[in-house]
């Protein structure tokens, strides 16, 4: 390696003589705002050296959860550890950075997703762990934006279509992702009409967060050039299973899986325990992060695969935590699959809050409850309650009930994030209440 | 593989152990032939055996290196290895007897190690894999491919260091620095993905070695 120059001086070259080399025109600095929406300005390749350097400046009151008037300017300061030219611009002429937010006097802006992230990161490699994170991503294909799902591939708009007409733009999705450094393990229809699943390969918890940040993009973006429309709302159609984001979760201390025992019948360590019973302790608090829409709770109902209740099991489609079968000898790959989160989700404060939780479990020792199948959902609610299984919030309005009362996710979130977060979704929630819906008019207007 | 050979008849040991080693040797009379002999997939290395003018053997491999842009390896008796210090203008050498398996390695680190292209910029070459350090480009053929800047500082550092085995936290240390909190699995997502780019015909330069860690070449 050359010594000679830092390695954060050796990146900012490699940028820079890459942006010249390829013909680069333009660089998109990309962050997300507190719900998880992707922002981004373009710079040509002279303003770059200076982005790089010093940041850019912008006025952080136009961004939702950022900053009050009186600390409006806020510095985007790319990270060119994640420079990447976009496959799905004409000409490939057009690359892309993520950035941290930092305030003017070069201190992490406490609002900034990605730096909430990386502190609670950094908490846990105090603890020795490292956190990986590999997701199954559902979503949809809808004809257009409109108000009504128009599916493509059951009844109605492509009636005269293959069943599964989406083939193709799931293999574009698929080679634009792999040009962008996120190599997807899987990729099928889902049960629902309409409905797809990437598996993106499990890479460190920051890293994925970009990724999926990255695909939800680029999912969009080629359904865009097919003249579709890609989403990734929780629960769009009423009658079908929602679109979730399952998340399969490892800590590793150096080369070790600290997930694994040999010995265990489930061949899980005392620190998978106290993970999936930290998870199991505080679902409920973290809920509103992981599932932070109104109709996020629309999916978390019965009858759809999707959990409700508050318990874990090895090979049962229904609890909260699934602690998936590993082959023989693949030690590594112990992990557990936390099933509760949904795809528009902000993956760097969902992931912030889960680990929180876990690590909770595991620094506590917290006991982990007995397995629980699906008989959970036969037990009465009385036997539930006998049993000490909770059920996750029924809505948004519960989960922010919460989240209120919780230190865990205020101090994973930070003040900052925390208030500005709870301040948000109440409105959402008191909005939602004045609403009149169809299935009230339907159902009582011609009876009352 | 091919490899310059001075003086043009060398010792018998040192034919045979290059052609154990997989290298094909090609006499060379003089500083001149290593260019008009020099066959299309360029030298790997120019072997140089000294013998008793220890001072001559070591002009002729300087002036190789200079006028050729090509590595030297220099084949050393024990008695002369006090003067190997005095010298200058080699990359490498070995001492006799040779044994194959040491002369095989530091070819081969000759082979892979930097030259500088045309526009006098430093280019590391593997095979038909080509590193540019000056513009962070990197190409198979002709045909550059995209890497990320970790992905291309790992495939640097394997082109630097083939042909030993590292583990994942030797590679994390010595590519992404102690700093870096993502944990050695992350070398794995990197040996994966540069598998990937690099192509099916290519992935295999880098060799899983079970629960230890990566080899290159």
């Amino acid at each position: 390696m050359d010594t000679s120059r830092s390695a954060p001086d050796r990146q900012r070259d490699y940028v820079l003589r890459t942006v010249e080399e390829r013909g680069i025109r333009f660089v998109r600095l990309w962050f997300t705002d507190v719900q998880g929406f992707l922002k981004s300005f373009a710079i040509t390749p002279a303003e770059l050296e200076v982005a790089l350097d010093e940041g850019l400046g912008f006025d952080g009151t136009s961004i939702d959860g950022f900053s009050r008037i009186s600390e409006a300017d806020m510095l985007a300061r790319p990270d060119p550890a994640t420079f990447q030219i976009l496959p799905w611009r004409r000409g490939g002429d057009t690359a892309r950075m993520f950035c941290d937010i930092v305030t003017p006097d070069g201190a992490p802006f406490a609002g900034d997703p990605r730096h909430v992230l990386r502190r609670n990161l950094e908490r846990a490699a105090e603890l020795g762990y490292s956190f990986y994170v590999g997701p199954e991503l559902e979503y949809f294909y809808f004809a257009d934006a409109g108000p009504e799902p128009k599916v493509l591939d059951r009844g109605g708009y492509f009636d005269l279509t293959p069943l599964d007409v989406a083939q193709e733009y799931r293999r574009d999705t698929i080679l634009a992702l792999e040009k962008l450094g996120i190599p997807v393990e899987f990729s099928h229809h889902e049960v629902s009409p309409s409905q797809h699943e990437l598996d993106l390969r499990y890479t460190d918890a920051l890293t994925m967060a970009d990724n999926l940040v990255t695909t939800r993009l680029a999912v969009k973006e080629v359904a865009m050039e097919h003249g579709i429309y890609a989403t990734f709302m929780p629960k769009p159609l009423e009658r079908y299973d929602g679109s979730g984001l399952h998340l399969h979760l490892s800590l590793f201390q150096g080369d070790e899986n600290a997930f694994h025992e040999g010995s265990d019948a489930y061949g899980l360590s005392k620190v998978a325990r106290g993970f999936i019973a930290g998870l199991l302790h505080h679902a409920g608090e973290i809920t509103a992060v992981t599932n932070q829409w109104v109709n996020s709770y629309k999916r978390l109902v019965g009858g759809f695969d999707a959990p409700i209740y508050e318990t874990w099991a090895r090979n049962d489609q229904t609890a909260l935590v699934r602690v998936p079968t590993t082959k023989r000898g693949k030690i590594d790959s112990t992990r557990i699959e936390f099933r509760s989160p949904d795809p528009a989700c902000n993956p760097y404060l969902a992931f912030s809050v889960i680990l929180a939780a876990g690590l909770a479990g595991v620094e506590n020792a917290y006991e982990l409850p007995p397995e629980m199948g699906e008989d959970v959902l036969t037990m009465s609610t009385s036997e539930r309650s006998a049993a000490g299984i909770r059920r996750l919030p029924e809505n948004l309005a519960d989960a922010l009930r919460a989240m209120e009362s919780s230190e865990l996710v205020r101090a994973a979130l930070g003040d900052h994030v925390f208030e500005w977060f709870l301040r948000n979704k109440h409105r959402e929630w008191s909005d939602y209440q004045q609403h009149v819906s169809r299935f009230e008019l339907e159902e009582y207007l011609p009876v009352l | 593989m091919f490899v310059a050979v001075y003086p043009p008849a060398p010792s018998s040991g040192l034919t045979a152990a290059l052609l154990g080693a997989g290298f094909q040797p090609v006499p060379v009379d003089d500083v001149a032939q290593v260019g008009s002999r020099e066959p299309e997939q360029g030298w790997v290395a120019a072997v140089v055996e000294l013998g008793e003018d220890v001072g001559l053997g070591a002009l002729v491999g300087r002036k190789i290196r200079e006028e050729h842009d090509v590595g030297v390896l220099l084949v050393a008796d024990r008695t002369v290895t006090a003067d190997l210090g005095e010298l200058e203008g080699f990359d490498d050498f070995v001492l006799t007897p040779i044994d194959v398996t040491e002369l095989r390695v530091r070819l081969r680190r000759i082979g892979s190690t930097a030259v500088m292209d045309s526009a006098g910029e430093e280019v590391l070459r593997f095979g038909d894999l080509e590193l540019n350090t000056s513009t962070y480009q990197a190409s198979i053929g002709s045909r550059p491919i995209d890497l990320t800047y970790m992905e291309y500082e790992l495939l640097r550092f394997f082109v630097e260091h083939p042909n030993r085995v590292w583990s994942r936290e030797q590679i994390l240390s010595k590519v992404w620095g102690y700093d870096y909190f993502g944990g050695s699995r992350t070398v794995d997502v990197h040996v994966r993905r540069l598998r990937a780019k690099l192509g099916e015909s290519r992935a295999s330069w880098i060799t899983t070695v079970r629960s230890v860690g990566y080899r290159f070449g």
